[in-house]
């Protein structure tokens, strides 16, 4: 297995993830992108040690070419990788030209739930400070 | 005979190319769509009928021999699941058709890809077909779930798309951990060589291959997309995701878990399943719009399928393929239902709805019976799925998720009551009125809507009524799975 590769592969797949943990959609779909040139690699990785084209006479040993099915499914992988991205590139368009923002937006819910939670945190920092501010004058009376 | 297994999937493909070709004729899309899913419900019986007499049938496709070429097989569970996919895929393409949900041309091209990728997956013979005719699935469903482009189906279908692609990529992950650990991505291979790799390998593939699948099928914790996406879509649309993708993703999760036959899983199994019924049906008491209960529900019951295979006896796994057999009409028709109660009255919304029992009785009957066997109420298929299993548990011991089956069974029944007495009884006009923009509404949805929620009530009944046959050979289905060795030579062999 070469090393290179396989450290290839591992940056890929952590740099897209990074990317896919963001909150705007295009630094979320070049994520996808390296995500899937990380799988792609890893193939190549899974057919073991490089060697001669699958070009075979029946006499050649099958130990002397290199395992030519990954080179098959890296294929399909990444054909449907181009697919899919040409059809999120198009998702997020639309969602800018409609929002005019490139960010991910919350739920309808969540975003209840989020301004629930905020007025809370704020209805309770208002009661420490109303307490605070009646503790006061007593502790500098006393 | 065996040319029945291709075309399954190459049917409904062809069919979409033809749609795409006569995309300004809707009448002929329509013809198109019903000729091929007919056909392909037909192939479908046909293709049970033969593996229920002579065992599980392989085609290597191209004439390439087993482990290297394009494997198609159906054995029993596959074939089940493959007839009652197609029954209900037919009933929701006629629902959309009397709803005038094709109006995009490229509904009916996406809707049949959608089929054959079902019909793909299902007859998969290895596991880079199965990638393949997933992301055929799941690709015409991301067409299909953003299809009307409207802002809240772009941010919801925005997170479908990212969320599936990234289990997908994890998916090509595992085909490139398995092939380099084995050699193979045949599952019959694979089941052979799989047994003599370290322990803590094969529990790593194992693992893997669970929470990959895990994600397409909602199970705790990694069913966030669901409720979210689902309700945005058009009815049709999350009625046939609601009854299929899920549950192509528990198939999965079957087929694989009993290829490798990791027992040492099912603890971990049992308690994910624990936590999905109880987390879904909390969140779908939680909820007050019809669609979004039932989206939560979706959750709850996957939960039930996977407790099935967690146990890995015959009575366990018999009682999942039951439960996902029953599923598959019982949940779509639940959402043909509530959407036929939007089309009546304009909204979802419980506390806006009240008395439709009155002014719709046959959207209350649809909805009651599927609600019903939902909630596992004696005589209907539901009870018989929740019994089997149970019964599964209890021989098997697992005492625990026999409890928390039971409780989640009872909160089913609570939140579908919520939706009955919300939407079905009170008063009309208690309810507050509606706004101006959804005064227009119709008092009576178009008869082919009801007519096709009608007859996929009739599925759910049917199920119900064989259910002694139909439970016969989901026993057979299991046994002939987790004991594969039918399987591997209907493959290998020929």
């Amino acid at each position: 297995m070469s090393l290179a590769l396989a450290v290839c592969a591992a940056t890929l797949f952590g740099c897209g993830t990074y990317l896919l943990l963001q909150r705007t959609l295009t630094r979320v779909i070049l994520g996808i992108a390296l995500l899937g040139h990380g799988t792609v690699l890893l193939l190549q990785v899974a057919g073991g040690r490089a060697g001669a084209p699958p070009l075979m006479s029946p006499d050649t040993p099958g130990s002397a070419v290199v395992d030519p099915l990954p080179h098959a499914l890296a294929l399909t992988a990444i054909v449907i990788t181009f697919g899919v991205t040409a059809f999120l590139l198009a998702l997020a368009y639309r969602s800018w030209s409609l929002t005019q923002d490139d960010e991910v937006r919350d739920d309808l819910e969540d975003r209840l739930v989020a301004r629930r939670i905020d007025a809370e945190i704020e209805r309770s920092q208002a009661a420490a400070e109303r307490e605070r501010s009646d503790g006061r004058p007593e502790g500098d009376g006393s | 005979m065996t040319a029945l297994l291709p075309l399954s999937v190459v049917l409904p493909l062809v069919g979409a190319a033809l749609c795409l070709v006569f995309s300004r004729v809707r009448a002929l899309q329509r013809t198109v769509t019903l000729v091929t899913l007919a056909a392909g419900v037909g192939m479908a019986a046909m293709v049970l009928a033969r593996v229920d007499a002579e065992g599980p049938t392989a085609v290597q496709v191209g004439e390439w021999a087993a482990p290297v070429g394009i494997t198609l097989v159906a054995d029993l569970m596959a074939a089940l699941f493959l007839l009652f996919a197609m029954l209900t895929i037919l009933g929701v393409a006629v629902y959309a058709i009397g709803q005038g949900a094709d109006g995009r041309s490229v509904f009916h091209p996406a809707y049949l890809v959608l089929a054959a990728g079902v019909a793909g997956s299902f007859l998969a013979g290895d596991l880079f077909n199965l990638f393949v005719c997933f992301e055929m699935m799941l690709i015409a469903s991301y067409v299909l779930i953003t299809i009307g482009a409207t802002e809240a189906q772009v941010r919801s279908g925005m997170t479908y798309v990212v969320i599936n692609l990234t289990a997908s990529t994890l998916f090509v992950t595992v085909v490139a951990f398995v092939y380099a650990a084995t050699g193979t991505l045949n599952l019959a291979d694979l089941s052979g060589r799989f047994a003599s790799l370290p322990q803590a390998l094969q529990l790593a593939i194992g693992l893997s291959l669970f929470v990959m699948f895990g994600v397409k099928a909602a199970i705790f914790p990694l069913f966030g997309w669901l409720p979210d996406s689902y309700p945005n879509a058009p009815t049709a649309v999350t009625a046939v995701f609601a009854g299929l993708l899920t549950k192509v993703g528990v198939y999965a999760i079957i087929r694989t878990q009993t290829v490798l036959g990791l027992d040492e899983l099912g603890t971990f199994i049992l308690v994910v399943a624990g936590i999905t019924m109880v987390v879904g049906v909390v969140g779908a008491i939680a909820q007050g719009e019809v669609k979004r209960i039932l989206s939560f529900h979706i959750i709850s019951q996957i939960g039930y399928m996977i407790m099935g295979l967690g146990l890995f006896t015959v009575a366990g796994v018999a009682g999942a393929i039951f439960y996902v057999i029953h599923q598959i009409p019982g949940k779509t028709v639940l959402f043909l239902a509530g959407g036929l109660v939007e089309e009546t009255t304009g909204t979802g919304e419980l506390h806006r709805l009240g008395g439709l029992i009155r002014s719709a009785p046959v959207i209350a009957v649809a909805f009651l019976i599927p609600a019903l066997s939902l909630g596992g109420i004696p005589p209907l298929a539901g009870f018989v799925a929740k019994l089997s299993l149970v019964q599964a548990g209890l021989s098997a011991e697992a005492w625990v998720i026999v409890a928390v089956a039971l409780v989640a069974s009872i909160l089913t029944m609570v939140s579908m009551t919520k939706i009955w007495s919300g939407v079905f009884w009170g008063d009309p006009d208690e309810a507050p009125p509606l706004p101006a923009a959804l005064g227009a509404t119709r008092l009576r949805p178009p008869a082919l809507m009801t007519a096709a929620t009608l007859a996929t009530v009739g599925i759910t009944l049917a199920i119900a009524v064989f259910a002694g046959p139909i439970f016969d050979m989901a026993t057979r289905a299991a046994e002939s799975a987790l004991d594969n060795t039918a399987y591997v030579e209907a493959v290998m062999g020929s």
